[in-house]
């Protein structure tokens, strides 16, 4: 034990931070890290190296240690599992007592998992797989402001996806403009129109123009239908004190949810949803820039981890991807995703990427929304592969219609109670699923158009995220 | 007009042949149904009034059908839906609800502006069939 405490380098693995036989605790947060060690680094130490500088340690022995209960701070890497079919790289388990966190801050959390260890030399490429959140942590946040069930009951929409659009062009349009697209689009059966990530307030429509012409637009349509209808109102601005006066604006005229995107850091969103609770606005969060860091698969940091990060923090909605747009989504991963968001207990399930098992322990369900080249003619596709709670979002798909916004807005809210009807009644929809689309079409010209425009339309691209488990990987099919 | 509210507004009008698969489909994972019917269709009223208790102990399609025709019977010119209820731990909530039955006539609704200062407007959604006492709408019963 004295070697322990010599000045001077020894390896992490040395330092306790290899532990094989320790057993986590049910309080512990459990971190899968995809670790590709520099040549001639083992495994159990590259492991040890990630665990240790995700924690306590430093590069060298330090006597200040002794000062604490260091073992108790320590995190400990219990498990490495070289992945199958990619040499080099290994799956290092992760144990971290709960004491290592402040309770409810996600900067915190991730200041320690995904800190200073991301660019360590030692290593060639980390990636931070799956977390399993005990629920004496889960239940340190506040979770989403209003949730799923809560939204439905708001909304009095249920037993189907809701439907939505993003305004397009997303950018050069004017107030006055922009607010025409809203109406016709919630006029024709959407439930709710978006703005996109990237309108803030620019020089060709300031936001608050914007958000003026959008409660018109939004107003109109539900008395032409007697619908309850919404408009996402980006609050993304340069400051909390913008984004405040901003949300404040968009309540106070009326709205009914506002959007932030991700790029505004956790601790802007968690203030965000604590917001959006006390002022009883449902928050939708745009997942912009996540991309950069979730889609290469040796390194950054998988979509699942930032859908358990954004539950805590308390969106009520995110976007987790189609499958079957343009945008990319293995099925299996996006399976995943979306019960990480929705369901109350997810078990481990490595074909879905899903590393543990999670216990959200009543935490409220974030809607996922699946948004990027999809069209009404994969209906039942988006059913089998998404389910029933989720936005379905058409922008091109509705905007682009031949016979105006309206006609697109209504043929996708044809084809999708079509859809649910076949299912309940039994039907095999995924088999006879453009039969049941063409039959309704035969009542509804818009859904007809919209058919004959897309029907063949599909992205059947191979995705760079998939499942170990998964020997070829699946197209959305 | 059309009412666009519940699940299958944009579809047309069901058959009871379609509403009993419907009510099948809850029956099928334990949904117990209920009716509600109501002359105040604005979007935010919640409370239609109940026909009777949801029907909790009732697994018959057919059951359910009959307590559907007997509120349209008794309410010919009201709006009619049909609920469907998961009590299962973590849903607590409605699952399916369609209208099944609307007024001859659906005049809709009124948008009221009231103009406030910085172009800030108020608004108002109107029923125009709410400007008459409850079961006096929708031309009497």
């Amino acid at each position: 034990m004295a070697e322990r405490w010599n000045a001077g380098v020894i390896p992490y693995a040395e330092m306790g931070y290899w532990e094989p036989d320790y057993e986590p605790k049910d309080t512990d947060i459990l971190c899968a890290f995809r670790i590709t060690p520099q040549e001639g680094v083992p495994p159990e130490e590259a492991g040890a190296a990630v665990a240790g500088e995700s924690s306590t340690a430093t590069w060298t022995v330090v006597w200040t240690d002794r000062l604490t209960a260091h073992e108790h701070y320590q995190a400990k890497c219990y498990k490495v599992d070289a992945v199958p079919g990619s040499p080099g790289q290994y799956i290092a388990y992760i144990a971290y007592d709960m004491d290592l966190f402040e309770e409810g801050s996600i900067a915190n959390l991730t200041s320690s998992i995904i800190g200073n260890v991301f660019g360590f030399k030692a290593l060639k490429a980390l990636r931070l797989e799956d977390m399993r959140i005990p629920p004496h942590y889960v239940k340190t946040f506040q979770g989403p402001a209003h949730g799923i069930v809560m939204e439905r009951e708001y909304l009095n929409k249920y037993g189907r996806p809701l439907l939505g659009a993003t305004t397009k062009p997303k950018l050069g349009l004017s107030a006055r403009n922009y607010g025409r697209v809203v109406y016709e689009a919630l006029r024709g059966g959407l439930d709710f129109t978006k703005d996109d990530e990237n309108i803030n307030s620019q020089p060709f429509m300031r936001w608050r123009d914007r958000y003026l012409f959008c409660m018109e637009a939004v107003h109109r349509a539900q008395a032409e239908t007697g619908e309850i209808k919404g408009h996402y109102l980006n609050v993304t601005a340069a400051t909390m004190e913008d984004m405040y006066e901003r949300a404040n604006v968009a309540k106070e005229i009326g709205s009914i949810i506002v959007m932030i995107d991700l790029t505004v850091g956790y601790t802007a969103i968690q203030s965000m949803a604590k917001w959006a609770r006390a002022n009883s606005v449902i928050l939708h969060l745009h997942r912009a820039g996540h991309g950069t860091y979730t889609r290469q698969k040796n390194h950054g940091v998988s979509f699942r981890v930032i859908a358990k990060w954004m539950r805590l923090a308390g969106v009520d909605h995110i976007h987790a991807g189609t499958v079957v747009g343009k945008l990319e989504g293995d099925p299996a991963m996006v399976s995943g995703y979306y019960s990480t968001l929705r369901d109350n207990h997810t078990e481990a399930d490595p074909a879905r990427g899903l590393y543990f098992s999670q216990d959200w322990a009543s935490l409220p369900g974030v809607m996922p929304v699946a948004s990027g080249g999809i069209h009404a003619g994969q209906m039942h596709q988006l059913l089998h592969h998404l389910g029933e709670d989720v936005v379905l979002q058409f922008g091109g798909g509705t905007i682009g219609h031949p016979m105006g916004i309206s006609a697109g807005a209504t043929a996708n809210r044809v084809a999708l109670e079509a859809m649910i009807k076949a299912r309940n009644e039994g039907r095999d929809y995924m088999k006879e699923g453009d039969d049941i689309l063409k039959a309704a079409a035969k009542r509804s010209h818009e859904l007809d158009v919209a058919l004959a425009t897309w029907g063949d339309i599909s992205f059947n691209y191979t995705s760079t995220d998939t499942a170990d488990v998964v020997s070829t990987p699946t197209t959305a099919g | 007009m059309r009412i666009t509210q519940g699940t299958f507004s944009y579809l047309p009008d069901f058959t009871d042949e379609e509403i009993t698969a419907q009510i099948e489909y809850a029956l099928r994972n334990n949904w117990p149904l209920s009716v509600e019917f109501t002359d105040d269709p604005h979007p935010r009223n919640v409370y239609w009034e109940m026909w009777g208790l949801p029907m909790f102990d009732l697994h018959d399609a057919a059951g359910v059908l009959m307590e559907v025709n007997a509120c349209r019977e008794a309410y010919p010119r009201h709006y009619v839906k049909v609920n469907a209820y998961d009590a299962t731990l973590g849903r607590q909530s409605t699952m399916l609800s369609f209208i099944v039955q609307r007024p001859p006539d659906e005049p809709g609704f009124r948008l009221e502006r009231q103009e406030a200062a910085d172009r800030q407007i108020r608004y108002t959604t109107h029923p125009y069939a709410a400007d008459r006492p409850t079961g006096e709408r929708y031309d009497g019963s």
